[in-house]
């Protein structure tokens, strides 16, 4: 089954041959009907979710078209003040916490990456088996003691709980990532640095980094979409609404509206999504490289 | 090269250089801290938690086994396991199915593979969202999209899917079956690393598409798909987002989808019963273990490895 471009090009070379390539080139055709088909039925929840978030209440279960046909603006306006709070707020809460991942997870993934891929040292083995464990450790099994210890501290109803693990750098996958990726990196070039006078922290900062950034890329990207998709832990730690996260806030949303103003809980939704949405168009380059090469989720 | 592959072959670290300790020590110091005091400590710490009764006001008491056969005595901690595992092995080897399946078809020979790969990739992006879950209760709601569609085309009289203890927990393995895009995109990379001499010696050998499928591909994909079963098994184990916001944190309905994760939630922060939810942790801890174990030992019998 080369590929059927070939069989097109056939079919038009030496029409004359050709039931059998005419039937492969339907068959091609046919294809990509159903794949359509696919489509329309992955996508088509979440299209009408983005034009029933401009519908007006009633509208919304009753059609079921994705053609917009209403423009009730409304729905965003009155929905992003409908909490106690403007959504606004959410919004950067849910930044702040973001980035703050993302610079912890860039600090402590690429020292830690650069260890266990260039330096010998005692008991590397261990810590890098250990690393690698730590992987599949379900993150419930210190959730309670991590709980007290913050409430201990006095950080609850803070960023620290969901940032200070970055900072320390508990999301192994992205250390593994970037081992994978420095050891791609030729050692020629620490050498050459090395010869130079350079030390660690030198061909750390002034050799790798540079080289390593579609991991740091990677990195960013993934820390950006999971953190901003984050339940669990902020449910756990922020139990004020004026520090909840974008997730927390549609999560009251529902709650506040037993009746059910889903007009404006959906143009939040899209509100809530459209981050991500971004995310996925500009880095899907570097989501995609980062999956393949890891494996990561 | 897959995090389980690496551990398989952790590699004796070549002796022969000079040791490094005193810059190791510096670049691993932050890691190093997070591991005693985010990672083990607190492990230690919930081991020991879990032998005690404690509610955070008073000091913990000390109960000896007792959460633990509490455990087994608690119909909702039965049931929510029931509703876990049922959840995991339905909803994990569909996805997966699916996944190798989209793999394949959009590895080679069609137009505009990049666009199809985006588009089944993207919903596993938005999957964990709160925004989703909330789409997924109006879709299998009562009046929802879904029955409204149904309806078109003359089935009329269908359960509200969420509010239907018999289907709710199906709209979330549905749900997670939707999110196949990450799953496969590791299938794609592994489909891109099978040399294509192999499909032309197999050719020669007079084997067809579905031969070399069977012969070739899947036996060369196992490794890749038993990395697959681990990852999805582990994160489905610890599924909560979508039961809590489905379910309006409650589990419900008659607790059809009260995951474990949610009821160790309930347990430990709505109830404060921080021993017992310890405990629960402990116990998740130990059947995921487990059954990566089982995968693990298994393995031999089924992954193909190519060295």
């Amino acid at each position: 089954m080369t590929t059927e471009r070939i069989h097109l090009a056939t079919v038009r070379s030496k029409p004359w041959l050709s039931r059998v390539t005419l039937w492969r080139a339907a068959r091609g055709i046919l294809k990509h009907v159903v794949m359509l088909a696919f489509v329309v039925l992955m996508l088509y929840p979440l299209v009408w979710m983005v034009v029933s978030s401009l519908r007006p209440n009633n509208e919304i279960f009753t059609n079921a078209g994705i053609i917009p046909d209403h423009f009730q603006w409304s729905n965003y306006t009155n929905g992003w003040v409908a909490l106690t709070t403007p959504f606004g707020r959410y919004l950067i809460n849910s930044a702040v916490i973001v980035i703050g991942a993302i610079l912890g997870n860039l600090f402590a993934c690429t020292l830690a990456a650069y260890a266990f891929a260039r330096l010998e040292f005692r008991f590397k083995r261990v810590a890098f088996t250990i690393m690698l464990l730590t992987i599949m450790l379900p993150f419930q099994v210190t959730l309670v003691p991590q709980y007290i210890m913050f409430s201990w501290v006095h950080l609850l109803n803070t960023v620290w709980p969901l940032i200070l693990p970055k900072i320390l750098g508990t999301d192994s996958f992205f250390i593994f990532l970037m081992v994978q990726f420095i050891r791609g990196i030729p050692k020629e070039l620490d050498e050459a640095a090395r010869i130079d006078g350079c030390g660690h922290p030198r061909i750390f900062l002034r050799v790798i980094v540079p080289l390593m950034t579609p991991a740091l890329a990677t990195t960013t990207i993934f820390t950006f979409i999971w953190m901003w998709n984050e339940f669990f832990a902020p449910i756990v730690y922020l139990t004020q609404p004026q520090n909840f996260t974008v997730q927390l806030a549609l999560g009251q949303f529902i709650d506040s509206q037993t009746g059910g103003n889903w007009g404006q809980l959906f143009a939040m939704s899209v509100v809530s999504l459209i981050p991500i949405f971004l995310g996925f168009v500009i880095g899907q380059r570097f989501l995609i490289r980062g999956i393949a090469t890891t494996g990561i989720k | 090269m897959s995090v389980f592959e690496e551990l398989r072959s952790t590699r004796k670290s070549a002796a022969t250089g000079k040791r490094e300790n005193k810059a190791a020590f510096w670049f691993l110091l932050p890691w190093l801290l997070g591991l005693l005091l985010i990672t083990a400590g607190p492990m230690i710490a919930s081991l020991v938690l879990s032998f005690t009764n404690y509610n955070l006001l008073q000091a913990p008491s000390f109960i000896g086994g007792h959460n633990y056969v509490r455990m087994f005595q608690d119909p909702r901690l039965l049931n929510s396991l029931r509703v876990t595992f049922t959840y995991v092995f339905v909803s994990v080897p569909i996805q997966l199915v699916v996944a190798l399946v989209a793999a394949i078809v959009l590895d080679k020979g069609m137009r505009a593979l990049p666009f199809y790969r985006s588009v089944f990739y993207l919903p596993s992006l938005l999957g964990s969202s709160v925004a989703v879950a909330i789409l997924w209760r109006q879709v299998f709601g009562q009046s929802g999209l879904f029955n409204q569609l149904l309806g078109k085309v003359g089935f009329h009289d269908l359960p509200g899917w969420i509010s239907d203890p018999h289907w709710a927990l199906g709209t979330i393995i549905l749900l997670n079956v939707w999110t196949f895009g990450a799953p496969m995109i590791i299938f794609l990379a592994g489909l891109r690393q099978i040399p294509t001499m192999y499909y032309e010696a197999a050719a020669i050998d007079g084997a067809g598409r579905w031969t070399q499928l069977w012969k070739v591909t899947l036996p060369l994909l196992s490794p890749i798909f038993f990395f697959n079963v681990l990852l999805q098994l582990i994160g489905a184990f610890q599924s909560f987002t979508q039961a809590f916001i489905v379910s309006g944190g409650t589990g419900g309905p008659s607790d059809s989808t009260m995951f474990y994760s949610l009821y160790l939630y309930q347990q430990g922060f709505a109830q404060f019963n921080m021993g017992y939810a310890s405990a629960m942790a402990w116990l998740l801890f130990i059947i995921i273990a487990a059954l990566s174990g089982v995968t693990f030992l298994t393995s031999k019998y089924w992954v193909f490895y190519d060295n």
